[in-house]
């Protein structure tokens, strides 16, 4: 007769809770945390992570030169005197116009955190609003709303991105403004696939039922429970926006003198590797590397430890 | 005057066709075709049918959830469909719904204070924390819950219990009308005697008119007084709960009664079964005249025939020109 959905008997009705003090619930977030904590590659990456960021915060603080100065007593000799040095206080070396590497290593790896972490930002806040709306409204505004992402998408951004840093000159906003106008499109996507399953589940019909206001019930009972894939795809995106802005800046598009990032910073010592200053490139390429690796990881960790199978 | 009347309520989707084109007009899905019945204050409709009958749609459309195609649904006297904007907001807090999947009704983000009290807080946004604490403390007592838990999320709780945060989460508005949608199909028999005695309790204590929803009679004849027995949208039986459980005219309410289980091995095994074979048929292609009659033992030519069978006899209406009165036992 029962359809025996629910394996578990209510043994739990009988357990007597101890009456006068409240009880703390375990939320769902909770137990994704402890999951997160279990893998050891998640924890590791994130604990790069930590130092990176502090690395390109308050790695200027040790700096003894800064960014833009160049250091005239290394002239004609760089490849022998700007090698990495305490002595010199050039922890890193100096690049090919005689600047302290570390301070320009300090300076790049911030640059390029920000625009990754502004792309995901972008994302995460337009594109699962965006895909939010348009799957519970559904019908002819999910239609427009979801073909205007399709026109979007299939345009080749790269090259408008390009097209537009040739005309309008290159600047870090322009940057910015090309990578906010993709990053959102996939997320959008994702969101409205969420939610439309979400929106069919009961517990939105009971809100419906009672009044709750459409836009109410988007924020309170949609985007929490697609929040996790959305900080899942967030953190992969992030290293993705790295590596577009890096590609840009590789093209010498990218970030303007006398600011830099990680990915201007490797196309110069590229430039120079014929030279004997390896150093020019190794250093960029190793936190360049490292960020991406541990992003990776972190959001790999993530979609573990916030997979729907807990429900 | 009957809380809740509705009067030959239909409500009809458009599916679209798969692989059509945009404009090609949309298939039309009846759920519900036809249907009436009264609901006396204080007292229980039970709506009975097989899966796909149409039940859960019956439900939306009184919560008002899903717009009825035509036909009337008079809560207290007021057409739903002609509600003023003040008017579905009191219908909003007078009609409250119980689901089918205890654990799937909660948002598994939120804890259950917060679930339990968002009638409140999205009826009476002005209301003082501490007021909305207390109610929700009361009624979590009242549906048997340690108010203590509050904190804790859904998913920490077993089905019995969900389906208990369910209940208190309808009935803190104090509504008038509860409809109980499957509110025990989903949880293990032994729980399901205690959530429908809760719901009998809580229904003599606070005046409330239910709609009772099972896909068999097994449940809903200890709470009903009166029994709706549908299929394909159509209602094939009605009447008082006594005479449709013990005396059952229908060939389909037969067919229902003889498929749930009697405990007593020797009396099942005896008894003759009139199982029902093969599958509903699909409600976007329902069979002409009778729609029961490609699974109906008793079907005869003219069942086809596109007219009203309505009979009455002692009360209880029957959809059959060819119905037998029989004894439960023995069907
Ligand atoms: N929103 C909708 N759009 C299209 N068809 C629908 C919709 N809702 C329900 N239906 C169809 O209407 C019919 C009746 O569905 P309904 O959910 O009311 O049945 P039910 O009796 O509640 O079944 P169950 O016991 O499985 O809950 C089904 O064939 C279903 O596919
Ligand atoms: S009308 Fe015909 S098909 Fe329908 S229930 Fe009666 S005998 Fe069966
Ligand atoms: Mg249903």
């Amino acid at each position: 007769m029962a359809k025996h959905a629910n394996p578990d008997a209510d043994i739990l009705d009988e357990v007597q809770e101890p009456v006068n003090e409240q009880v703390k619930g375990r939320s769902l977030w909770a137990d994704a945390r402890d999951r997160f904590f279990k893998n050891k590659a998640a924890v590791v990456g994130l604990i790069v992570l930590f130092f990176v960021t502090a690395f390109a915060i308050f790695g200027g603080l040790i700096s003894q030169y800064e960014p833009q100065t160049v250091d005239f007593s290394l002239m004609g000799a760089m490849a022998v005197n700007g090698s990495p040095s305490i002595e010199t206080g050039h922890y890193f070396g100096v690049d090919f116009e005689g600047r302290d590497l570390y301070a320009r290593v300090v300076q790049g790896t911030r640059v390029s955190l920000m625009v990754g972490v502004v792309g995901a930002l972008v994302a995460v806040v337009v594109g699962t609003l965006y895909g939010a709306i348009a799957g519970y409204l559904g019908g002819k505004t999910d239609d427009v709303m979801m073909r205007l992402v399709d026109v979007l998408m299939s345009i080749p951004f790269m090259f408008v991105l390009i097209l537009m840093l040739v005309i309008f000159g290159q600047s870090i906003f322009m940057l910015f403004l090309g990578i906010g106008l993709i990053a959102w499109l996939d997320m959008s996507r994702i969101a409205r696939g969420q939610t439309l399953s979400i929106k069919n589940k009961e517990f939105v019909e009971a809100a419906i039922a009672t009044g709750v206001r459409p836009l109410t019930i988007i924020l309170r009972h949609i985007v929490p429970n697609l929040l996790g894939i959305v900080i899942v795809y967030a953190t992969l995106l992030v290293p993705q926006m790295i590596i577009f802005e890096s590609f840009i800046s590789y093209l010498g598009l990218g970030v303007q003198e006398p600011s830099t990032s990680l990915g201007a910073l490797i196309r110069q010592g590229t430039q120079q590797m014929n030279n004997g200053t390896l150093w020019m490139l190794a250093y960029p390429l190793f936190f360049f590397l490292i960020t991406l690796f541990a992003f990776f990881f972190v959001g790999d960790g993530l979609r573990d430890a916030l997979d729907p199978k807990d429900r | 005057m009957s809380i809740l009347s509705v009067k030959d309520l239909r409500v009809t989707f458009d599916v679209p066709k798969r692989g059509a084109w945009p404009w090609t007009p949309p298939m039309k899905l009846q759920a519900v075709g036809g249907l009436s019945f009264d609901l006396e204050q204080g007292q229980t409709v039970g709506l009975v049918g097989e899966s796909g009958s149409g039940k859960s749609t019956v439900a939306r459309a009184i919560v008002g959830t899903v717009p009825a195609t035509s036909g009337q649904i008079l809560f207290e006297g007021t057409d739903l469909a002609s509600m003023s904007v003040g008017d579905r907001r009191r219908h909003r807090r007078d009609a409250q719904m119980v689901f089918q999947d205890p654990l799937a009704a909660l948002n598994p983000r939120m804890t259950v204070g917060d679930i339990v009290a968002e009638p409140l807080t999205t009826h009476y946004p002005e209301m003082k924390r501490a007021e909305v604490k207390k109610r929700v403390g009361e009624i979590m007592e009242r549906v048997g819950l340690l108010p203590n838990l509050v904190n804790r999320y859904p998913h920490e709780f077993s089905g019995g219990q969900c389906q208990r945060i369910g209940i208190a989460r309808a009935l803190i508005m104090r509504p008038k009308l509860l409809i109980c949608d499957e509110p025990v199909s989903a949880l293990d028999v032994s729980v399901q005697a205690q959530v429908v005695n809760l719901l009998k309790e809580l229904q003599r204590d606070m005046g409330l008119s239910m709609i009772f929803i099972a896909h068999d009679l097994s449940v809903v004849k200890h709470i009903s007084d009166e029994i709706v027995v549908m299929y394909l949208g159509r209602i094939m039986e009605a009447g008082p709960t006594h005479e449709v459980t013990t005396k059952p005219r229908h060939p389909y309410t037969q067919a229902l009664i003889s498929s749930v289980p009697i405990p007593d091995p020797v009396l099942e095994k005896a008894r003759p079964r009139p199982v029902l074979e093969g599958e509903l048929p699909s409600p976007l292609n329902p069979p002409s005249g009778c729609v029961f009659r490609t699974r109906c033992p008793k079907a005869r030519p003219d069942c086809a025939e596109p007219k009203d069978r309505r009979q009455y006899e002692n009360g209880v209406r029957v959809d059959c020109p060819y119905f037998e009165v029989k004894d439960a036992l023995a069907v």
